[in-house]
């Protein structure tokens, strides 16, 4: 439960942290690259590497590949949604998501599989 | 474009706008390590990219976006979600620095101290999404 707890701490943190980056940089494109910053890898890696070893994290971290190709393809996805028809927000970043989720297993099922 | 630092922004962020992303950065990050615990590395290694913070950073942009145009007469709904989807395109440009900071974490963790890779792949993701940034108008 102590460690649950910790991790909760550490990425609530490491995620605000990036996000008040985020926050105070102009223009908003140039803003926008802390949204895609790497602030839940590093509490969680921090917290394997600790915890399971480097090997471990490693095998975490190329996974991680895929999950960051699947958040291109759900930010752009996004970008043009919200510049075509011009929704809110908040009913296209969450309407979205489960492209990030099937995009992700969908390359991970293809490439990765095998090392799971 | 230059870039700007603006520290008055942090005025107009109420507490409750930084509890909830403190609150999904936290949860994500509990929930990678539970995916771990149960589906192996990975697997949750998926989640170490997922889009945490963006929803709640878009929608905030949307509605300061909104406010300002507001202040001075303006209705602003179409502008904040304008300003929305700029920030989805540094997010899209942001995650290609995303990419680059796993791969050299993948490929130099067993080999290297992890204080150092975890730095250097950090301003690998810096150094990447900036150029990416910077060259944008190219693409």
């Amino acid at each position: 439960m102590k460690e649950l707890l910790f991790r909760f701490l550490i990425g609530g943190i490491a995620v605000s942290c990036f996000a008040v980056l985020g926050d105070i940089f102009r223009p908003k494109t140039f803003a926008g690259l802390f949204g895609a910053a790497p602030s839940v890898a590093l509490a969680t890696l921090g917290l394997t590497i600790v915890a399971n070893g480097k090997l471990y994290a490693s095998i975490e971290a190329r996974s991680m590949v895929v999950g960051a190709i699947a958040f291109f393809l759900y930010a752009v996805a996004t970008s043009w949604t919200l510049m075509r028809f011009r929704p809110r927000a908040l009913t296209v970043t969450v309407a979205l998501l489960p492209l990030w989720l099937v995009s992700a297993l969908s390359i991970w099922f293809l490439c990765l599989r095998h090392t799971a | 474009m230059t870039i700007e630092v603006n520290l008055s922004v942090l005025k107009g962020i109420k507490a409750h706008e930084y509890a909830v992303r403190f609150l999904f950065g936290g949860l994500i990050t509990l929930l990678a390590g539970l995916i771990a615990k149960r589906f192996g590395p990975s697997v949750a290694g998926l989640f170490l990219a997922f889009p945490a913070i963006f929803p709640a950073s878009a929608t905030l942009i949307e509605k300061h976006e909104k406010q300002s145009k507001q202040r001075i007469g303006f209705d602003g709904t179409m502008r904040g979600r304008a300003a929305a989807a700029l920030d989805a395109t540094g997010a899209a440009m942001g995650s290609i620095g995303l990419v680059a900071f796993a791969a050299a974490i993948w490929t130099a963790l067993p080999k290297h101290p992890a204080v150092l890779v975890l730095s250097v792949a950090t301003l690998l993701w810096l150094a990447v999404s900036t150029t990416l940034w910077h060259f944008r108008k190219l693409f």
